[in-house]
Order: structure tokens, then sequence, then C-alpha cells
């Protein structure tokens, strides 16, 4: 078991995986930057080291700061939650370097899985089915010409080295393609120095449905699956599990071969493997892994009672998977919201302040995950979640109606958040239904959100 | 003399990205609706446009430095 961590993150998530620890016996050292002098993982883990000024690239992402925290303060371990340095592969191995155990896959593992190409190669290999497209990048025009047997139109041709959406081209037709494939090559050479390309078949309506898995680097199990398909701008707001767009056999073989992925990468800790569901096709295709714990994770821990961040704690330590797959049961139905601080009558405009009075919803199957106090002031230096509402019923149709109720409950004075975004979502015929696409959220907000005005409670 | 003020707390950069060069120099005029900088407040990115004409503008927020809403980002004569 490990004995002492370093929390390599702020808000609600190093928070969450203090107390994880804390539960666990590990001791534990919060990390914070000038402008979080009075946030709450500084309050409640057991040591806090001031790692410098308020900009990320200066404290969080401070490679050199974070590891001097850890030797300062005796620890054996790092945690990186998500977001900042979590996916950073030299940070990984910069740990192990220091002597230090990295909470989550080696470096290795989040290389592979971190380039789009390499990981759509492992996926293809362990026998999980990729977006029709090219299986690495695309040596000339005449191979692309090629794939397009396999794609048809319309086919995206992405940037090897792209992220986040940018690099990205979609060709209607052959004109179109013939233009668009050198101009991409020269831009992805600009933009990354990388002009690596790749194409894939443009999936016009698709859900985005993802699997939850655990692995000791040897072995792995899966956790189920979620649905997040309610995005914006490609962010998630709105998660679920299970997903009830599916059946019983393709959830078991979506998960199945999820599991299998996670083996063939020798993958250490707790993941996510991504996948978009075509509903017409009733088929799957993977899309990329996330080599950490998710914003999301507690949906799943609320079907399946298990602490996903503890069990990534004690795979850390040398644990074996302590779950079989059998121990692995999904009971009724969970909903995460994203309490953001936004306002979504504006066009999303963040809204940093100080929290004037909280009421924190309670009762059966709700959980609040939150770094907030009253008189807490949100900086305005780091991303917007204030707050995580999940719930948890017997099933779906419950859990929309917990979440009103709970939602109702919550007030965060002095900050216009998204809450009034999810009161009309979950009044809403097409989410009840659960009749919704990743691009469905935008078309809604288009004529919905100039009623979306959050009461700003003095 | 008069001051082009932050209409948003967040940290302040003076280009539109690393390599570029500055939407305005030292010394440089400003008209009313001129980008002078961006604000970027919880990632996402903001303008600040002069709300004032004006000579001679000088900055007294380097690049990247955190602000507070209402903070002087730079004069103008």
């Amino acid at each position: 078991m490990l004995k002492k961590l370093l929390v390599a993150n702020r808000g609600e998530i190093a928070v969450r995986v203090i107390r994880a620890a804390q539960d666990l016996g590990i001791a534990t050292v919060a990390v914070f930057s000038e402008a979080d002098r009075d946030a709450l993982h500084v309050q409640i883990a057991d040591e806090a080291v001031n790692i410098g000024p308020p900009a990320a690239k200066k404290s969080y992402l401070n490679q050199s700061a974070l590891l001097q925290a850890a030797a300062e303060t005796g620890c054996d371990a790092v945690h990186p939650g998500y977001g900042f340095l979590a996916e950073n592969a030299e940070f990984a191995d910069a740990c192990v370097a220091a002597g230090l155990i990295f909470v989550g896959p080696s470096g290795e593992a989040i290389r592979t899985m971190g380039d789009k190409v390499a990981a759509r190669s492992a996926a293809h290999a362990a026998g999980v089915p990729v977006v029709p497209g090219s299986m690495g990048r695309v040596p000339d025009i005449a191979a692309a010409r090629a794939i397009l047997m396999e794609t048809g139109f319309p086919v995206m041709i992405k940037a090897a080295a792209g992220g986040g959406g940018r690099g990205i081209r979609i060709a209607n037709d052959l004109a179109e393609f013939e233009a668009a494939f050198p101009q991409a090559a020269a831009e992805a050479l600009a933009a990354f120095g990388d002009g690596g390309l790749y194409m894939e078949k443009v999936i016009a309506q698709a859900r985005h449905i993802e699997v939850q898995v655990l692995g000791d680097g040897r072995d792995a199990v899966h956790c189920w699956e979620r649905e997040c398909s309610l995005q914006r701008r490609r962010q998630k707001v709105w998660e679920e599990a299970p997903s009830r767009a599916l059946s019983d056999r393709v959830r078991e073989e979506l998960c199945a071969s999820a599991v299998r992925l996670t083996r063939a990468v020798g993958y250490s800790g707790a993941g996510t493997i991504e996948y978009l569901y075509d509903d017409a096709a009733d088929r799957f295709y993977f899309i990329e892994m996330n080599t950490r714990i998710q914003v999301e994770h507690p949906v799943t821990e609320m079907i399946t009672g298990i602490d996903l961040v503890a069990e990534g704690l004690r795979i850390a330590g040398g644990e074996p998977l302590r779950l079989t797959q059998r121990d692995i049961v999904a009971r009724g139905h969970a909903i995460e919201v994203r309490l953001n601080a936004e306002d979504p009558s504006r066009d999303f405009a963040p809204f940093p302040g100080t929290v004037s009075d909280l009421r924190v919803p309670g009762g059966p199957g709700v959980r609040f995950e939150s770094m907030l106090y009253a008189g807490y002031t949100v900086p305005p230096f780091y991303d917007s979640l204030l707050a995580k509402l999940v719930v948890h019923a017997e099933t779906r149709e419950a859990a929309i109606t917990r979440l009103v109720r709970a939602l109702k409950e919550t007030r965060i004075a002095g900050l216009r958040t998204t809450k009034p975004l999810f009161l009309a979502l979950a009044d809403d015929p097409a989410v009840q239904a659960n009749a919704v696409h990743t691009r469905w959220l935008e078309g809604w907000l288009a004529t919905h959100s100039a009623r979306l005005v959050p009461e700003l409670e003095p | 003399m008069a001051q082009l003020l932050s209409p948003l707390p967040g940290t302040f950069y003076r280009a539109s990205a690393p390599d570029k060069p500055p939407f305005k120099a030292d010394g440089d005029a400003v008209a009313v609706g001129d980008v002078i900088g961006l604000i970027e407040v919880m990632k996402s990115f903001h303008e600040v446009k002069a709300v004032v004409a004006g000579r001679n503008i000088r900055f007294v927020t380097d690049n990247e430095e955190p602000v507070m809403a209402g903070a002087v980002l730079a004069e103008v004569d």
C-alpha cells in the first residue's frame, strides 16, 4: 500500500483523490498555486505545498515544482487527477525516474494510447472495431484514394499530431478531397511540425459511449459503460450509466472489446475506452482511450458500488485486481450533471466570483462532488467546474426525477451556474426518451439557450 | 490621460498566440473598438477592446499576468 501521496491537481478532483487516499489510510499532500491558498483541497489534505504563481504553466503544469514538493514532503506516490499532467507520458516517466510511483499507467501506455494512429492500430490488433479509414499514417494521395473505397463520403482528414478538434477537414466528394488532402498536409506541417495525416469515415449521427476499465498491468476488468452524448463544443455536460441505447448483446460485445484492448496494452489503473455508437447501423467504433480517471467516473461508481479512485490507489500500491468480472454488477441508473460557473443564457460566459451561500442537496441516491464552501472565491484561472451532481435510482426515469429534486435543493449563491440548463434538459421529451446524439445539444441550445437565465441570488 | 481597464478577472495576454506579435505595441495609437489584448477566464478567451481612443498606449499589465476585473491594463494620452 502507498504511504504518502502527492495530489498533483486542484479543484473537485483533488478533493476526491484526497478523500479516497485518506479512506485507505494514506497520508496526503496537496499542492496549490498562489490563487488557491484558500482552496478546499489545501484545507483537507494532511499537508500542503505552494508550487507557484496562478498561471497553470507555472504551478500545476510545473513538473519540477511538483517533483520537488513530493521529495520535500517524503511522498512515495503522485496522483495526477485529470487534466493538467494526467496524460503526460514524460511526467509519468519523470515520477518513476525520481523514485515515485505514478498512480496510473506507464509512460509507455500513455504514449501509445495518446498517439491517435498508434491507439487505432492497437485497437484494431486487439479486435476492437475502429471507424473505417486508414490504419495509420497515409503515405501519399494515391494511398489516400484507395482508402476512400472503404470510407466513402463524407470523409474526415485529420492531422496525426492534432487534437481537441484542431487539424480536421471534411471532404464531401472526390473534388473536395483532391483539394483538401494536400492543404491538410501543409497545414499540419505548419501547425504541428508534423505533416502526417490519417483518414476516417464521418459518422453523421452517433452516441458517445465509453467503457470504464481497471487494469493491473496483467489482467483487466470492465465496470460497464457510460453514455455521454450530451455535449457542447465536445465537452460533456451530462453523463449516465448505463446507456439505455444498447441491447444486452451489444453491451457485452462493447465491454469485452474494451477489456481486450486494456489487456493488450498492459494497462495499469483506471482508464476509459471511448466509442461512437451508430444507432442506425447498431455498430460501435473505438475512438480513443483516456489513460486517467475521468470527470464522470462517479456514475459508474454509483451503479457498481466500486470506489474507482481507491482501486486505482490499491493497484498503484502493487495489489493485483481485487475484483473479478463476475463481482462487478450494475444496479439501477445514475446521472451526473456538471455545474459550471457559466451563464447558459449568455453563450456560457464564464462567471468566477464568490460563493455567498451554499446549500448542498442530500437524501438517498444523491452525491455532490465539489470543492465549494460558503465564502469561497472561485478563481478565474482554471476550469469552470464547480460541482458534479450525481444521482442514482432504480430506473432512468426515477433518476431524472431525483435529479430535478436535487437540482432544486441546490443553491450556489453569488454565481451564475449551468443549473438552469439541467432543469430544462430534464424536462425535455428528447432527453427523457434518450433520443439524443453527440450533436443534439448544440442544436437544442440554438433555440433554447435564451430561456436558460440563471437566478443570481445575493 | 485615460485608462483601459480589464472587463473580467483572469489572465491578460497581449497577443493572440505566443508566436504572434502583440495587438498593440507601446507607443501605438488606439481607436475605440481596437483589440488591445485577451483575457483568459476559465479557459475561454475574451477580447479586450478599447472603449476610449488615444495616442501613445503604455501597458501597465504585463503579458500573461493575472488581473482582477477593473484592473488597469494600459494608459493612453
